[in-house]
């Protein structure tokens, strides 16, 4: 194309778009100003005047709703962190296992990815959250895993600190007092989401290991290494590098994936904003809010995995 | 049988592992059968399952349900219009897994039959009641919103990978920015959006129903995911074949629309098909904007009813076999694709 034409569309792109979204803010305005919805980030800093489930930060209906979204990214932090270390730790132990020569694990190992991979996370979270909070007893009957850790309907129950230093937590009547504990929709929606992305990792660590040459292997074993070292030694390092991008989107779509509490009830950043414009029916500044946070979190995501890889790859021919 | 020996119990670890799975499996094996087959009720007979106190499986609460969970709320009298546009659905499906469709074939079938499905639900001509879209639901849903997601996302994500490389700034930002976007944000999000804010940016009363917002939000989402898979099959094209094209005196046009894109759209096929497993697991998240495909309509029919509620979880392993079944055949045309 010559460079005034494509000037000339650039210039017709422009005036497009321009005339798009003057039509899109006046329709838009209109339709504000006819349910007599005010706009502004202002209501940010007034009471929320919704409680939620649960939360890291201490939060009241007293308290504004900046407080009420960052409760809600907290509580998004709070289950994709420790999912994302779930995820990896079960995915590489899995994946090794589809990897490895027992066929009795092999199996196992496919059984679990296979059948986890094909049916929709949203189904996991919501068979978890029926068994936490339907199938298990009661408080007063709770199941004693081990000393001082208890399951029931209400959660699980763990030893943490408390006011009074180390406390286990002990069963009294209908409930169980001291120590921390676990909601079941947090349980769920942890086990659900780990469980989910950990059948991916498993998957994308097995494709990386056979995606490398045979000749690795049989150069390994020719040089008198055993099977289990020319895995580790020569496979896994080399495998490894070739995963990582793949499974730092893994991890990315996890933290995306954690979005799916509003399903069964985990106050998160979205379902916190859900019940906000619920209630202010300001829909563009509490969708604003969510889209930012997710894509500032993206990007800084991609700049430590790029960060990463490059640290991976350090010391390797180009 | 010495090999198996070996490689169940050739070392320590091994042997280990294997006499603990073996364990686990004799020891929960049994039970199993016995609660999904041997001690089962298949009647829809809520006394008798209430007796079983869950030692045995309540089939009977599939054989109650099926029919609401897979046709949805759609008027029962009509039932055999959802079942219909289902089976056109999944029929399709079928046929590109069994390898009897290829070719253009194939794509003619993947994105008609959906468009078909659509005046057959909606009605309102031909003697066939109007049926207004909040009342579709079940299978047909799902599978009308995977289909008629891919059918608009693939087009739109050939053009926004070719917009991506033309030779417009502008453009290509604009398309660059869009794209990191929709792959920035959860899929919930962009339901809320659809949900909350294309409302306002329609005129007057014009907004569509719930339904159409959703599929826009849907073809947009996974638009921006399929412009990837393209873009990167564009950018590994070897130039050479482009350069010999025009040495024949190919069009710019032509050398797209013979040479490259069929190349490139077969290369990335297998990606292209794991979109759409996505896509189908995905559209079980309308539910939470109420849109209730098999998903919403397995919650629709038990969380309400306190008699049946109990076995949920038979429900879910109804409706988890039905999902399985259709990234099965999803991978099935996956690997066919290949093969062509």
């Amino acid at each position: 194309m010559k460079h005034p034409a494509r000037l000339a569309w650039q210039a017709l792109l422009l005036v497009a778009l321009l005339a798009l979204g003057g039509l899109l803010v006046a329709t838009t305005a209109g339709h504000l100003q006819e349910r007599g919805i005010r706009s502004g980030f202002d209501f940010l800093l007034e009471p929320a005047g919704f409680a939620l489930g649960e939360s890291l930060l201490p939060f009241e209906s007293g308290d504004s709703t900046l407080r009420a979204f960052a409760a809600g990214l907290l509580n998004t932090l709070r289950v994709a962190l420790p999912g994302a270390l779930l995820a990896v730790v079960v995915g590489v132990v899995v994946g090794f296992g589809r990897l490895g020569d027992n066929p009795l694990v092999r199996a196992l190992a496919g059984v679990f990815v296979n059948g986890v991979r094909n049916v929709p996370l949203l189904l996991h979270l919501l068979a978890w959250y029926f068994i936490l909070t339907d199938l298990l007893p009661a408080a007063d009957a709770a199941l004693r895993l081990a000393p001082g850790v208890f399951l029931s309907k209400s959660g699980l129950a763990l030893p943490w600190w408390g006011e009074a230093g180390w406390e286990l937590p002990e069963p009294a009547g209908f409930s169980i007092d001291g120590g921390a504990r676990l909601t079941p929709e947090y349980l769920a929606l942890l086990i659900g989401l780990s469980t989910y992305s950990a059948a991916y990792i498993a998957e994308t660590l097995r494709g990386a290991v056979q995606a490398l040459p045979p000749g690795q292997r049989l150069s390994a074993l020719a040089l008198g290494m055993t099977p289990r070292q020319a895995f580790v030694l020569v496979l896994l390092p080399q495998a490894w590098r070739a995963a990582l991008p793949p499974v730092t989107s893994q991890l990315l779509n996890l933290f995306k994936n954690a979005s799916l509490a509003v399903a069964i009830g985990y106050p998160d950043l979205v379902s916190v904003a859900g019940t906000s414009l619920n209630q202010t029916g300001r829909a563009i500044e509490c969708l604003l809010i969510v889209i930012g946070v997710y894509l500032l979190l993206s990007l800084l995501a991609a700049a430590l995995s790029h960060r990463l890889e490059r640290r991976s790859l350090r010391g390797m021919a180009p | 049988m010495i090999a198996l020996r070996r490689a169940l119990f050739g070392d320590p670890l091994n042997a280990a592992l294997s006499l603990l799975i073996l364990a686990v499996l004799a020891l929960t094996l049994p039970s199993l059968v016995d609660w999904a087959l041997l001690k089962a009720r298949f009647a829809p007979d809520v006394a008798a399952c209430e007796a079983l106190e869950h030692s045995g499986a309540c089939w009977g609460v599939v054989t109650e349900k099926a029919r609401f969970i897979v046709l949805g709320r759609y008027p029962a009298e009509q039932g055999w219009r959802p079942a219909l546009a289902a089976g056109l659905i999944a029929g399709s499906w079928v046929a590109a897994a069994l390898g009897w469709l290829r070719g253009r074939a194939l794509i003619a079938a993947l994105t008609v039959l959906p468009l078909l499905a659509l005046p057959l639900l909606a009605g309102g001509f031909a003697g066939l009641d109007a049926v207004p879209t909040e009342l579709w639901g079940g299978l047909p849903l799902t599978l009308l919103l995977t289909g008629l997601g891919m059918a608009g996302a693939l087009p739109l994500g050939i053009a926004v990978a070719y917009g991506r490389r033309a030779p417009l700034p502008l453009l290509r930002g604009l398309l660059t920015a869009y794209v990191e976007l929709a792959r920035g944000i959860p899929l919930v999000a962009a339901l809320f959006v659809a949900s909350f804010l294309l409302p306002l940016f329609f005129p007057g009363d014009l907004a569509p129903d719930m339904l159409w917002r959703v599929l826009i939000a849907i073809v947009l989402f996974a638009a921006a995911y399929l412009s990837e898979i393209i873009r990167g099959g564009l950018q590994a094209f070897p130039e050479g074949q482009r350069s010999a094209a025009a040495a024949l005196g190919f069009s710019p046009w032509q050398i797209q629309r013979w040479i490259v894109l069929p190349q490139v759209l077969r290369h990335v096929a297998p990606s292209l098909t794991n979109s759409a497993i996505a896509l189908f697991k995905d559209t079980s998240l309308v539910t939470i904007v109420s849109l209730y495909e098999l998903t919403g309509a397995l919650g629709l029919a038990l969380s309400g009813d306190a008699q049946w509620r109990p076995f949920y979880l038979e429900a879910w392993l109804f409706i988890a076999a039905i999902y399985w079944l259709g990234c099965a055949l999803l991978a099935r045309i996956s690997q066919r694709l290949t093969q062509a």
